[in-house]
């Protein structure tokens, strides 16, 4: 579904992101494990063209999109959350998802708000509220839930669980694995590999804009030398 | 003489009540953790320590001093140093000017209007950027360091002000897991050989539970647990509201 | 009594006219947080577009409201193509360089405007079916005035509904907080905002088109309404539309009152109003005050260093020309060095406010005219001795700094340019009319150098001493401690304030001292002048300071030294060689904007420090 292969990317002449491999199949989640500064958001935006990417391919459904504009890219169903929330701080609950809104494509089940509340019931009951006078957690559902209203094929998820309360973090895995189980793919970023083992099919770790290792779930769980190695635990 | 000492506090915004009266208390050299959900309050709490926001009740007492409502220039002044969750640095000045300004703060230095800065208070900058492991970025600016090394450069700025108390909102929110161990075991260290009095806050439980020494819970802007790691991570009510089962996080 | 409701009427219906130009500048500074000062442009371009098909196309109805809305469209599209060519290209550039473009753009109307509609006032014809008038309380009120008051309302109730109830105003408010996140939500921001300056520049045009049948159509329509339009935005709450109309309302009330009242104030009045709501509400009537902006900002100021050898040889030998070359130079090139001398320094004085200070002032004329003021009262009602006289400079700008700056550096970015620009015009109106005292516009003449001082050569080698100690004594406080706290107060206010730095007392002893050394050059300029006038502090002259210092660079303080010395070269060149210095003028400016978006000495920096390899 996304395949990205040979992705740089600089900022002034530091090499950002350095011949970064990818793939996430239909339906599944891919977790980009590593640390902070690594190249994980990098790596994100560069996907949704927020970066401009030196070198590199980035084929999604079939097609180049590398180059190409964010709205762009957003209208051909990638969906992107980042990681520092951004909500409407001045506009409602139900004003952002309208920012979010698309059509979806013929033949699938579009995201509704009532849909949406149902994943995130704690949303369903502040529709007028402005973003801003939420909290952390409810800012982190709420910016999920307004990319979902896009109706995308695929998701960048980036760093999700950063900053919120471990309760808050179950809730988040309980709903990104709903989202999974609706047949939706993700790229997930994460340092939390506690977080990331749970909802996660596989992993990449980058370190220094590179990919180190890949794999499964499992594997990298068996892998003890790599998980020392890159992630510290 | 407990070094802060905090007496039912109370803050509202608009009818919400985000702080309902707290009261704690810190010693020299103790590491305290404030932990629970977002928007339980632990920022509001922390803001009003320092003097960025006024209490709408209470008290807040430095070394028995009553310091509540103070501007933060001020309580700065008595002894207390602050890190922020996002850091806030001078991203025009490298690593060792940042240290040296608050070195000259620190002096009352800082209106001379003839003297050039890389010749003030270097040294000792100097020696504060290696106790934390910063020397070799010394000259870098701020503006381009990773986010890991700014922590530490907060850190330095805030010692350089020979604290008493140490307020530091997340310190290594955004850091990787081994970063973040090495910086709160540097963190305890001076503060034991200082007789500095710590609190912190923190979402990452390892760091917490390892070297907390004590440890408070707020939810929804009260206190609803205190005490020693061990009690605390037992407490059920604690479960709850913010640890959870533990699935999502190592080691507990 | 009927006098008075009359009045009040007509208050509202200026009020009206003036909320559609300011809906116009809040709507697109909402959205793009350009300020566009080439608003007032397109105001007297919709006016001059509107003269043209009202008097080319038949008369009657369709006649004359065909060609109002035409023209409001045509102004529409002429703005989507300055957007399209030129702001697009900058909307991650410092504010206040998007600024200066739109500067560039207002001179380049000017003389297209003059080439195309000439020098003469055109007046238009009266709208068909309001030629009348109706009697109210028994007084005639003319029956356009009265459509005027409806406009008003009407445009106010049609945004509002476009804003909240529409997807697309959604969106634009969305884009307001956060244009990067809109647009990977698969929205093309770009469109969005091209539409926005369209429907803001629609606005602007339609503004001037239903001047026509109440004023002529002149040349001077863009800088009048652009200064009150900015009044009023900036006393509603930037971005804030119900804050526009209220503050339309405040203001054209209290002009159509303050007249009657007191006729000598209206020239100040909208000043005097827009300091008094901002010391009490720093951001306007309704505004907020901004959260931190996403997508837009641009990366950290760089760090200062000692100066790189290269520009210490460059300095060396500009140095050396500026002692030697005069000995060869005839006494035109010898008034023209001295100028280049005095706004060296006025240039590195707003320096100090703008890099360092990390605030705005659009109004820094104000302590250059106060110091020229200062020398030249000394010198005519205290006979004053030369060098008396240029101390008295300094300390009387510094008084005033000390005194306007306590109510300005409380206050940031756009709010804080504007008082000082307020402060500025109520110095320069009492300049002007406080006729008994200061000659008003005659000013004071015969302010002549003492007799050592008189020969053109020893009075610019006094000139070059004192404006390049002074220059050079503003580099030392930068690189003191109190210049770093000044930066750092810029970099981070949170920081600053948690090590114990008070920000505000920081920046007002910078404005002040900004103040005192623009007042230096204000008291050098009337000896070099022998005159003052009250042009000396008119924004005018604050315009060229700012002009100076961005076109040189913000960064560093070498960016100010070629900023004046290129600025003052360029235009003093331009005036002498072209009628059209306006429009090649503006052309430069766009396209250093365009090209130099660091100023020269940023960029001559930049090209330095690539050549050396380091990054």
């Amino acid at each position: 579904m996304l395949s990205v292969t040979g992705l740089s990317a600089h900022y002034g002449r530091a090499h950002i992101l350095d011949d970064v491999a990818l793939e996430v199949g239909a339906g599944e989640v891919v977790v980009l494990l590593g640390r902070n500064g690594a190249g994980k958001s990098t790596t994100m935006k560069a996907i949704m063209g927020l970066v401009p990417p030196s070198a590199g391919s980035i084929r999604f459904l079939g097609q180049e999109i590398a180059g190409r504009e964010p709205f762009e890219i957003a209208r051909r169903g990638l969906g992107y959350v980042p990681e520092e929330r951004r909500i409407f701080a001045e506009l409602t609950v139900m004003e952002n998802l309208e920012v979010g809104r698309r059509v979806a494509p013929p033949g699938t089940a579009p995201w509704t708000p009532e849909r949406l509340f149902a994943l995130f019931p704690s949303l369903g009951g502040m529709r007028d509220r402005p973003g801003g006078r939420m909290s952390g957690g409810e800012q982190q559902m709420l910016t999920i839930a307004r990319t979902l209203m896009g109706n995308p094929r695929l998701v960048l998820l980036d760093e999700p669980s950063e900053g919120l309360a471990p309760v808050v973090v179950e809730r988040m895995a309980k709903a990104i694995r709903a989202l999974k189980a609706e047949g939706l793919s993700i790229l997930l970023s994460e340092q939390n590999l506690h977080f990331a083992r749970v909802v996660s099919d596989r992993a990449a770790i980058i370190e220094k804009g590179r990919i180190r290792w890949g794999g499964t779930i499992p594997e990298l769980m068996a892998a003890d030398a790599v998980r020392e190695q890159y992630l510290s635990v | 003489m407990a070094t802060l000492e905090v007496e039912a506090l109370r803050k509202s915004f608009g009818g919400v009540q985000a702080v309902r009266g707290v009261s704690f208390a810190v010693q020299p050299g103790e590491m305290l953790a404030l932990i629970g959900p977002n928007g339980a309050g632990k920022s509001t709490c922390f803001n009003m320590l320092n003097g960025q926001l006024r209490p709408d009740a209470g008290r807040v007492r430095l070394l028995g001093q009553d310091i509540t409502g103070l501007a933060p220039r001020r309580v700065w002044r008595l002894g207390v140093g602050r890190t922020f969750q996002i850091t806030a640095t001078f991203g025009s000045m490298t690593v060792l000017e940042n240290v040296q300004m608050a070195l000259l703060s620190h002096h009352r230095r800082l209106g001379q209007l003839w003297t050039p800065v890389s010749r003030m208070d270097r040294a000792p900058a100097e020696a504060l950027l290696a106790r934390l492991g910063m020397a070799a970025q010394a000259s870098r600016p701020c503006g381009i360091l990773a986010y890991g090394d700014l922590k530490r450069v907060e850190l330095a700025i805030a010692l350089a002000n020979e604290p008493k108390l140490l307020l530091m909102d997340e310190p290594t929110a955004g850091m990787a897991p081994q970063e973040r161990v090495g910086l709160m075991a540097l963190t305890a260290g001076i503060a034991r050989e200082r007789g500095i009095a710590v609190l912190f806050t923190e979402h990452d439980m390892d760091v917490v539970f390892s070297h907390a020494d004590r440890i408070l819970v707020l939810d929804r802007g009260a206190l609803i647990a205190e005490g020693a790691p061990a009690a605390v991570r037992a407490d059920p009510r604690v479960r709850e509201v913010y640890l959870g089962s533990g699935a999502t996080q190592g080691g507990h | 009594m009927e006098n008075l409701v009359l009045q009040a009427l007509s208050g509202l219906a200026s009020a009206s006219s003036l909320f559609l130009v300011a809906a116009g500048l809040t709507v697109i500074f909402g959205v793009s947080r350009i300020v566009n000062f080439a608003h007032g442009s397109f105001y007297m371009l919709g006016a001059y577009l509107a003269w043209t098909l009202v008097t080319t196309l038949p008369r009657g109805h369709l006649g004359f409201w065909g060609g109002v809305v035409a023209a409001a469209l045509a102004t529409g599209l002429i703005g989507l193509v300055v957007e399209v060519l030129l702001l697009r290209r900058i909307y991650r550039a410092p504010e206040l360089f998007q600024l200066l473009a739109t500067f560039g753009v207002v001179l380049i109307v000017q003389d297209l405007a003059l080439l195309t509609w000439g020098a003469q006032d055109l007046l238009g014809p009266r709208a068909p079916g309001l030629r009348g008038g109706t009697e109210i309380l028994g007084l005639r009120f003319p029956d356009y005035e009265l459509f005027l008051i409806v406009v008003g309302p009407v445009v106010l109730g049609l945004l509002l509904l476009l804003f909240h109830r529409t997807r697309w105003g959604t969106l634009v408010r969305a884009a307001t907080l956060d244009r990067e996140m809109v647009g990977a939500l698969g929205v093309n921001q770009r469109m969005l905002f091209t539409s926005v300056f369209f429907l803001g520049s629609v606005l602007a045009g339609l503004g001037g088109a239903l001047q026509l049948p109440r004023e002529s159509v002149n040349l001077h329509m863009d800088l009048s309404i652009i200064t009150e339009a900015f009044v009023v935005v900036v006393v509603g709450g930037l971005g804030s539309l119900g804050g526009a109309a209220l503050a339309a309302l405040l203001i054209g009330e209290l002009h159509a009152f303050g007249i009657l009242v007191l006729p000598k104030i209206t020239l100040v009045l909208v000043f005097l109003v827009m300091a008094l709501v901002l010391v009490v509400r720093p951001h306007g009537l309704l505004g907020k005050a901004p959260g931190p902006a996403h997508g837009g900002a641009g990366s950290a100021e760089p760090v200062i260093g000692p100066a790189p050898r290269p520009l210490l040889w460059l300095g060396a030998a500009a140095l050396a020309t500026a002692v030697l070359l005069p000995l060869l130079a005839g006494d035109y090139a010898l008034s023209v060095l001295t100028e280049f001398a005095i706004f060296v320094l006025f240039a590195a004085s707003l320096h100090l406010i703008m890099g360092p200070g990390g605030m705005a002032s659009f109004g820094h004329a104000a302590y250059f005219g106060l110091g020229a003021y200062g020398a030249a009262l000394a010198a005519k009602w205290l006979a004053a001795p030369m060098l008396l006289g240029l101390a008295a400079a300094p300390f009387a700008a510094g008084l005033f700094g000390l005194l306007f700056g306590w109510f300005c550096v409380r206050l940031s970015g756009v709010y804080s340019a504007m008082l000082t620009l307020a402060f500025a015009q109520i110095a320069w109106s009492v300049a002007f009319q406080w006729v008994e005292v200061t000659g008003g516009d005659n000013g004071i003449l015969g302010v002549w150098p003492d007799s050592w001082a008189a020969p053109k050569l020893v009075y610019y080698y006094l000139t070059l001493a004192l404006c390049l100690g002074a220059t050079l004594l503003l580099r030392r406080v930068i690189h003191a401690p109190f210049g770093f706290a000044l930066r750092a107060q810029r970099d981070s206010a949170l920081r600053a304030e948690a090590i114990g730095i008070d920000a505000f007392r920081t920046r007002w002893l910078a404005f002040a001292l900004a103040a005192v050394m623009a007042g230096i050059a204000g008291g050098l300029f009337a000896y070099a002048k022998g005159s003052v006038f009250p042009t000396f502090l008119g924004i005018p002259r604050s315009v060229d300071a700012l002009l100076m210092v961005l076109l040189g660079g913000v960064q560093t303080l070498s960016g100010p030294i070629i900023g004046a010395l290129a600025y003052t070269g360029l235009q003093e060149q331009l005036v002498r060689l072209t009628d059209l210095w306006r429009l090649i003028l503006g052309g430069i400016i766009v396209a250093l904007v365009l090209f130099f978006p660091q100023g020269l000495a940023g960029a001559a920096r930049a090209r330095w420090e690539a050549s050396r390899g380091d990054a």
